[in-house]
């Protein structure tokens, strides 16, 4: 009798927490970044809190972009050099669906306490608090798109050397609409206005991505254990 | 149902400008099991790779019962386990955590599956350990239970006794011994005969191209 698809899920992501849990220095460190960014930027700017509310979105999902692109090589690295990939591709499960529960494991690490933190850098950039909301909503979501096509990237550089570059410059472009429309939320939060649209645009791009990336990230995993 | 056998023909895989599979044929029965031997640099490793469906042909197909593996590829892999030169596993992890993550994604699993396993691979008293405070001995004790945990017909071994000392060998040996005996398929790469009792294994020497 086989695993069901659902038990096989469960399992990978709990083994992705785990082990995330025996070696938290990975997953601190693009957390790290995002504080490193956002609070610098009050530094360089100024301390004007008027000023600091003005560019709040753009600073808050450029350093989210970034610190979520940092996260990105750890994805399937360690799992491509013991060989788990190889036996993922070998269970007798769909790839693919293996693939999506490992994505899903990896934004839950990177992308929800990016999401979760990210209020309390925009409290330091002056934004109000009726706007918290509107920086964890659309950053919930626009990290899970992140995840997504990172994932895509993360499994085409796997036979590369030194990826980090390469992936960086395959990802980004594919990034551009979630940092646009994420920092419109954002942006239309902190004045006070409805951010219904873009928050909508993001949940499209997520089912988007949930739908099709798994499929392409399971292909280029299968082509890079040839 | 059809015969339980494993039987590739002309298989040719390239590698760059290397012919590293030319032509190679395979055959092996339930019951049976296929040595495959050869210098370092022969393929061995590519060959059992392709018989497990991660390499593609230039030519040539496998054949499990009778149908081509890439008809149903997922069906072929949950009758097969393949084991690499390396043990696929984590090194935060315990031998046993390692275990019901590796081969429960396969088939579900009791926690008294998993210590029975890993005692008959004579890997049982150091299972609550971390792999990474393992030798690769007993990595290999480790990687071994989990075979016997998949409890798949079909194994697929690259060089299953490497840094065993001579209990591990035996070990090796009788464990492939039952798996033969209930019927399943073994096909290892090895440099040095395998202490098997009840088989007179076949052998397929590999050259280079």
């Amino acid at each position: 009798m086989s695993a069901s698809p659902l038990q096989a899920a469960r399992l990978i992501l709990a083994r992705d927490l785990r082990v995330a849990l025996r070696k938290r220095g990975q997953f601190v460190q693009p957390l790290a970044f995002f504080a490193i960014v956002t609070t610098l930027f009050p530094l360089s700017i100024s301390p004007e809190l008027a000023r600091l509310r003005e560019i709040a979105s753009g600073v808050l999902w450029v350093a989210a972009l970034l610190a979520s692109l940092l996260a990105l090589e750890f994805l399937f690295r360690d799992d491509a050099h013991d060989g788990t990939l190889e036996q993922y591709a070998l269970s007798g499960q769909s790839l693919t669906w293996l693939v999506f529960a490992k994505t899903t494991a990896h934004w839950l690490l990177t992308g929800v306490p990016l999401a979760l933190m990210a209020p309390l850098a925009g409290m330091a950039l002056g934004v109000p608090y009726t706007a918290l909301a509107g920086i964890i909503l659309p950053l919930g979501l626009g990290t899970l798109v992140l995840s997504l096509i990172g994932a895509i990237g993360a499994a085409l550089t796997l036979g590369v050397r030194r990826s980090g570059v390469l992936l960086t410059l395959l990802t980004l472009p594919l990034s551009m609409p979630v940092l646009i429309f994420g920092a419109q939320a954002t942006d239309l939060a902190i004045r006070g206005v409805s951010y219904a649209a873009p928050v909508y645009l993001l949940g499209a791009m997520a089912v988007l991505g949930v739908t099709l990336a798994p499929l392409a990230a399971s292909a280029a995993v299968r082509i890079s254990l040839e | 149902m059809a015969v339980r056998s494993l039987k590739a023909e002309r298989l040719h895989l390239w590698r760059g400008e290397r012919h590293v599979l030319a032509g190679v044929n395979v055959e092996v029965a339930a019951g049976d099991m296929l040595q495959v031997t050869g210098a370092n640099g022969t393929g061995k490793t590519s060959l059992l790779r392709t018989l497990c469906g991660l390499l593609h042909l230039e030519d040539g197909r496998v054949l499990w019962e009778g149908r081509n593996i890439f008809e149903d590829l997922a069906a072929f892999h949950s009758q097969l386990v393949y084991l690499g030169h390396e043990p696929p596993l984590k090194a935060d992890l315990t031998a046993r955590e390692n275990l019901r993550y590796w081969i429960g994604v396969r088939r579900p699993l009791s926690d008294t599956n998993i210590t029975s396993a890993l005692e008959r691979a004579g890997a049982g008293a150091w299972r609550e350990q971390p792999v990474r405070t393992l030798s690769a001995g007993q990595k290999r004790r480790v990687a071994l239970a989990g075979v016997i945990l998949a409890a798949a017909p079909l194994w697929i071994l690259d060089e299953p006794a490497t840094n065993l000392d001579a209990d591990g060998q035996c070990l090796v040996g009788s464990l492939i011994d039952a798996q033969l005996a209930s019927g399943g398929v073994v096909i290892v790469a090895v440099h040095q005969d395998l202490p098997v009792k009840n088989a007179a294994p076949r052998r397929l020497e590999l050259t280079a191209a």
